[in-house]
């Protein structure tokens, strides 16, 4: 399944505005928070950083998965999973299958295990371009194996999120799953093995209120937003504007929520010296 | 059951309805004893969450739920209990402090939803709901939990990570409100009873998926109320730490619905 998808030549951040893709060497992008033009080529070259403002495009789950995972390391668990419609919820069965077609994966988590700089990690990255990274029984399912296989091979466990939160389309199916993950992190804390959350835009809702908030260290991509409510739904209760940094990894950095701000560039890196301060290695822990 | 069941429309007005038993009620007319608790000890006091110890026909255990108000002044100190992070806080405390003295918890889910608004945001409403899920996850003590009303989303999940869970006959718990899954899905708040019924929201929904142990009819309300959770206190005290936690994995690890192959 994963091979598929690294097929797929087009790597773009779909936050960025395409303009006129004739010819995918000269595809240009606008960067959404300063207004830059871009081509394809430099901005990839760039880790889809905007090289203007700094502004952090999100990511298709394998253009991240090539950007911290060692060359053809990555080796896929779990991706057989499908997506059923456990309430028969209009228009969900027809939704997954358009979305299927149209980013080459079968829902909004990809997990496995790879080597990161060396070392042997089960990694986990969640797709803000499948329903918003929405959390159904697929995603909480993948996670949860990992979660378990992590704890039995003794390895780490890296996790990128992104998320609007729970899919409303599986009802308490897709709530339960935040217990389940959880309880499945719990697991593998109790094993004595390290969990690193990579908070990424957007990271809110029940996925914040559940696994992305329980890493042994939480690290966050710059000025990603990472919050519990909806924007719009504070605003609505305490009917005022927020300020513009409301919920975001600065935002909650000062409040004490996360570890560390790591930018794209860095993160690799960091990753790696945070595994191997824990004791892990080439050679294993 | 099914001539005395109630539709959508009227289930939600009744779990609405001023009249409906808020958690004092259900303490004074099931417990004897009470003693309420307060304070996170990190930041303060959430009169949404009430927290407490009693007697449940002379076994000490400790209470923890959502506090709706019959009033609206009630409802305003209550938060029209929408809990903050200090809430949760509060009821994650004492239930540590049940462990340790090996008390059974029992709590009573009736809440909209966790509350959204800056405070709550600041102090880390996600990370507050994230750790009870996590820590209700590996007690070593009887967990039982009870909707009585509104089970909104991570709010209520936060409370009733437990190894049974009972829903009320005419309790609605679900993982969006029936009004915003409405004003996402259709662009229209009113909506929300079709909303509702697409939800699957019921307690006979969730007893039919296998999420909840069974349903309390709401005719003698507490004498109901009062059976189950001795039935459940004597069943899971009889069970050691080890086997409550893996019991209450287990119970939680199985849930979900997904195709193994392509």
């Amino acid at each position: 399944m994963l091979l598929d998808l690294f097929k797929k030549t087009r790597d773009s951040s779909m936050q960025i505005r395409e303009k006129g893709n004739q010819n995918p060497d000269v595809v240009k992008f606008t960067c959404k928070k300063c207004g830059a033009e871009l081509d394809a080529k430099t901005y990839g070259k760039n880790l889809y950083v905007c090289p203007k403002c700094g502004s952090h495009g999100r990511l298709l789950a394998r253009t991240r998965i090539k950007q911290i995972a060692d060359k053809d390391s990555f080796r896929e668990l779990n991706g057989e999973l499908s997506t059923a419609d456990p309430l028969g919820f209009e228009g969900y069965p027809e939704k997954i299958a358009a979305l299927r077609a149209k980013t080459g994966m079968n829902d909004a988590v990809v997990t496995g295990v790879c080597t990161i700089g060396g070392v042997r990690t089960c990694l986990g990255v969640m797709d803000s371009h499948f329903m918003m990274a929405s959390m159904g029984s697929v995603v909480g399912e993948r996670l949860a194996r990992l979660f378990e296989y992590a704890a039995e091979a003794h390895l780490p466990v890296v996790l990128f999120t992104c998320s609007g939160g729970a899919r409303m389309q599986e009802g308490m199916f897709s709530l339960l799953q935040m217990a389940k993950v959880s309880g499945a992190a719990a697991r593998h804390s109790e094993a004595g093995e390290l969990y690193i959350t990579v908070l990424t835009d957007p990271t809110t809702g029940g996925v914040t209120a559940s696994f992305a908030m329980l890493g042994d260290i939480i690290l966050a991509e710059p000025n990603a937003t990472v919050g519990f409510a909806g924007r719009r739904v504070i605003e609505g209760t305490i009917g005022e504007k927020l300020p513009e940094d409301f919920q975001s990894a600065e935002f909650i950095l000062e409040h004490g929520f996360c570890d560390k701000i790591i930018p794209r560039s860095r993160m690799k890196q960091t990753l790696v010296q945070l595994l191997k301060l824990h004791g892990y290695s080439e050679k294993g822990r | 059951m099914s001539a005395t069941e109630t539709t959508i429309a009227e289930k939600m007005a009744i779990i609405h309805s001023p009249k409906r038993p808020n958690i004092d009620d259900i303490i004074a007319a099931v417990f004897d004893d009470f003693i309420e608790l307060h304070g996170d000890r990190l930041y303060g006091e959430d009169p949404a969450m009430c927290c407490g110890l009693a007697y449940l026909h002379g076994t000490p255990v400790t209470i923890i739920g959502q506090r709706k108000g019959k009033t609206t002044e009630e409802n305003i100190t209550a938060n029209f209990a929408m809990p903050h992070p200090e809430g949760y806080r509060k009821a994650l405390r004492l239930a540590h402090q049940a462990e340790k003295f090996r008390r059974p918890i029992i709590c009573f889910v009736d809440t909209p939803g966790a509350f959204c608004g800056i405070g709550a945001e600041e102090r880390g409403q996600g990370e507050a709901i994230a750790r009870n899920l996590y820590e209700f996850m590996g007690l070593r003590t009887p967990v039982i939990s009870i909707v009585t009303g509104e089970g909104g989303s991570g709010g209520a999940l936060a409370i009733a990570v437990a190894n049974e869970v009972y829903m009320l006959q005419n309790a609605m718990y679900s993982v969006i409100s029936p009004r915003g899954c409405a004003s996402i899905l259709w662009k229209d708040a009113s909506r929300e009873l079709e909303a509702a019924e697409a939800l699957h929201c019921t307690a006979l929904d969730l007893y039919r998926f296998g999420m909840i142990e069974g349903i309390i009819r709401e005719h003698n309300i507490f004498k109901n109320i009062r059976a189950v959770l001795l039935e459940a206190v004597n069943r899971l005290s009889a069970m050691s730490g080890e086997e409550l936690r893996n019991q209450r994995y287990e119970k939680f690890r199985k849930i979900g619905v997904f195709n193994e192959n392509i």
